[in-house]
C-alpha cells in the first residue's frame, strides 16, 4: 500500500467518522431544546423561546456556556480516569452509529443495486451494538471511581447496576428478533421486516418491543429509571465534573437515546420501510427518521410523565419481570417456529424459512 | 383477573398518564411573559410610596406623624416646622425602601390620604442609596401616579 492509498484511506475515515459525529452531537443539542420546549408545554407552561427565533439558538447559548466554563479537577481525583471517563463513555455511544443502517439508496439509479446507508454493514451487527454500547459502562463506573468522593462512587454504582441488569433482558429481546429474521446483520433485519405494516416485528414481538423499549430507558437512565441522578446523590456520577467534560456526559446519555431509538425502529418497527408499501417513494431515510423522532419525543414524553423508581423496585422488573418475561417468549417463539401446525402462523414474519 | 393481567401486560395505567400529559401538550399555555405581558394588579396592591397634593397644588401632608408612628419597619422619618402662613408642614419626608415592608399601614393611617401606595413596583436599583427616597422623589412620585392613584382610590371606596 502506497503513502498515497493510506493517506485517502485517513481521510475517508475521518470523512466517516465526522458524519457520525457532527450530525449526532447536532441533534443532541437541539434535542435538549426539544426536551425543554415539550416537558415546558406538558407542564402548561411555553418552555425556552428568548434565545433567537423561538428559543433556537439556545442550544447554541448553552454549549458555548458549557464550552467556556472552567474544568475543575478535584485534588485528590486521579487526573487520568477522571479526564478519560467522560471519553470513554461517549467514544461507545458514537462507535455504535457505525453500523446503523440509515437507509437504502441506488444513488438516483447511479447503482444498479441498492447499497445500504451504514459506514459498515457489519454482519455481526446486533452482537456488535450489544458489545460495544455495554462499553460505556466502564466510562461512568471511571468517572464515580476517580472522582474519589462518595457521592459519585454511589451513582456510578448505581448506574453500573442499572445498565448490567438491563442489558441482559435486552440481549433476550433481541434474541426473538435474531430468531425470527435469522441474521444478526441490521439491514438484512430490516429487510425482513419489508411489505408493510403487518411485517413489522412489532406485531409478533411486541412484548419484546416493550421490554426492549423500557429497558432502553434504563440503559440511558432515562426518567422512570434515573435514579443515578437523584436528589439525594446530587447528580449521580458526575457531581465532579464541571465544563465540557461534563458536556461529554450528557452528549453520550443523549447520543445513547437516539441510538436506543434507532435501534427500536431498526428492529421492531420496520426500519426505513413505509407502514404501507405504496408510501415508500417517500424516501427510507424519512422514514426512519421520523420513527425515530417518535420515539425520541416518547423518551421525552415519559420524562414529563413518571415519576422515578426506587432501586429495588429498579432491580425488581430488571431480574424478576424482564428476564423471565423475555426468556418466555424466546421459548414461546421457538414452540411456534418448530411446532408442525403452529409454524404456519409464524412463516408470515419467518425470514429465513 | 383476566382483565386485571391484561391491564397489566398492555401497561395500561401508565397508559392513562402519558394520555394526561398528551393532552396538556396541547392545551393553552398559561405563561406570562414578563417584561412584555405583565398580570393585572389590584387596585389595593401595595408599591412604591407616593406623597400626593391637592388640586390647588398644596401638599397634603399635615405633618402629623401617624405614617411614621404606625410603620413597623421604621422606615420613615419625618422632621416638621411651622411654615410662614402658621401651618404644619415637613421639612423632610425619607422613606428608606430598604426597611419599607410594603404593609400599607402608613397608608391606612394617613388622616388626609397623602402617603399612598402606587402599583409601581419595577424601581429596583443597582445601589443602596437609590432606594433611600426624600420628599421631593416622593412628591414627584405622587405627581407622575396620580391618575393611577385616584383612580385605585375610587375603585376601592365602596370598600373602605
Amino acid at each position: 500500500m502506497s503513502v498515497m492509498d493510506m493517506v485517502i484511506q485517513a481521510v475517508i475515515w475521518a470523512l466517516e467518522v465526522l458524519a457520525i459525529t457532527v450530525p449526532i452531537a447536532l441533534s443532541v443539542a437541539y434535542i435538549t431544546y426539544a426536551e425543554r420546549r415539550v416537558i415546558g408545554w406538558m407542564q402548561v407552561r411555553k418552555g425556552c423561546n428568548r434565545v433567537g427565533p423561538a428559543g433556537l439558538l439556545q442550544p447554541l447559548a448553552d454549549g458555548l456556556k458549557l464550552f467556556l466554563k472552567e474544568t475543575i479537577i478535584p485534588a485528590k481525583a486521579n487526573k487520568l480516569l477522571f479526564v478519560g471517563a467522560p471519553v470513554l463513555a461517549l467514544v461507545p455511544t458514537l462507535a455504535a452509529f457505525a453500523v446503523v443502517p440509515f437507509g437504502e439508496t441506488s444513488l438516483f439509479g447511479l447503482w444498479k443495486v441498492p447499497h445500504v446507508m451504514a459506514i459498515s454493514n457489519l454482519n455481526v451487527g446486533l452482537l456488535y451494538l450489544m458489545a460495544i454500547s455495554s462499553l460505556s459502562v466502564y466510562g461512568f463506573l471511571m468517572a464515580g471511581w476517580a472522582s474519589n468522593s462518595k457521592y459519585p462512587i454511589m451513582g456510578s454504582i448505581r448506574s453500573t447496576c442499572q445498565m448490567i441488569s438491563y442489558e441482559v433482558s435486552m440481549g433476550f429481546g433481541l434474541v426473538t428478533v435474531m430468531m425470527l429474521s435469522g441474521s444478526l446483520n441490521l439491514s438484512d433485519i430490516v429487510h425482513a421486516q419489508a411489505g408493510g405494516l403487518l411485517h413489522w416485528y412489532m406485531i409478533p414481538l411486541f412484548p419484546m418491543l416493550l421490554v426492549f423499549f423500557i429497558s432502553g430507558c434504563a440503559e440511558t437512565g432515562r426518567t422512570p429509571f434515573d435514579l443515578t441522578e437523584t436528589e439525594e446523590l446530587v447528580s449521580g456520577y458526575n457531581v465532579e465534573y464541571s465544563g465540557m467534560w461534563f458536556a461529554t456526559f450528557s452528549l453520550a446519555e443523549y447520543g445513547a437515546m437516539i441510538l436506543i431509538s434507532l435501534m427500536t425502529s431498526i428492529l421492531f418497527l420496520g426500519g426505513w420501510y413505509a407502514p404501507i408499501p405504496a408510501l415508500d417513494i417517500i424516501p427510507g431515510i424519512v422514514w426512519l427518521l421520523a420513527k425515530t423522532s417518535f420515539l425520541i419525543f416518547t423518551f421525552i414524553w415519559f420524562r414529563a410523565t413518571f415519576p422515578r423508581y426506587r432501586y429495588d423496585q429498579m432491580m425488581r422488573l430488571g431480574w424478576k419481570i424482564f428476564l423471565p418475561w423475555t426468556l418466555g417468549w424466546i421459548f414461546v417463539v421457538g414452540l411456534f417456529i418448530y411446532t408442525p401446525g403452529l409454524d404456519h402462523i409464524i412463516n408470515f414474519w419467518l425470514a429465513w424459512r | 383477573m383476566l382483565k386485571r393481567a391484561l391491564k397489566t401486560w398492555f401497561l395500561w395505567e401508565l397508559l392513562i398518564g402519558l394520555s394526561v400529559t398528551g393532552k396538556y401538550l396541547f392545551k393553552k399555555k398559561i405563561t406570562v411573559e414578563y417584561p412584555e405581558e405583565k398580570t393585572p394588579l389590584s387596585p389595593r396592591f401595595r408599591g412604591l410610596h407616593g406623597l400626593r397634593r391637592y388640586e390647588s397644588g398644596e401638599e397634603r401632608c399635615i405633618a402629623c406623624k401617624l405614617c411614621e408612628v404606625v410603620c413597623p419597619a421604621l422606615a420613615i422619618t419625618i422632621e416638621s416646622e411651622e411654615r410662614d402662613d402658621g401651618s404644619r408642614r415637613t421639612t423632610r419626608y425619607d422613606i428608606d425602601m430598604s426597611k419599607c415592608i410594603y404593609c400599607g399601614f402608613c397608608q391606612e393611617a394617613c388622616p388626609v390620604d397623602a402617603i399612598v401606595e402606587t402599583q409601581e413596583f419595577e424601581y429596583a436599583t443597582e445601589t443602596r442609596s437609590g432606594l433611600y427616597y426624600n420628599k421631593d422623589m416622593l412628591l414627584a412620585n405622587g405627581k407622575r401616579y396620580e391618575v393611577q392613584i385616584a383612580a385605585n382610590i375610587a375603585a376601592d371606596a365602596p370598600y373602605s
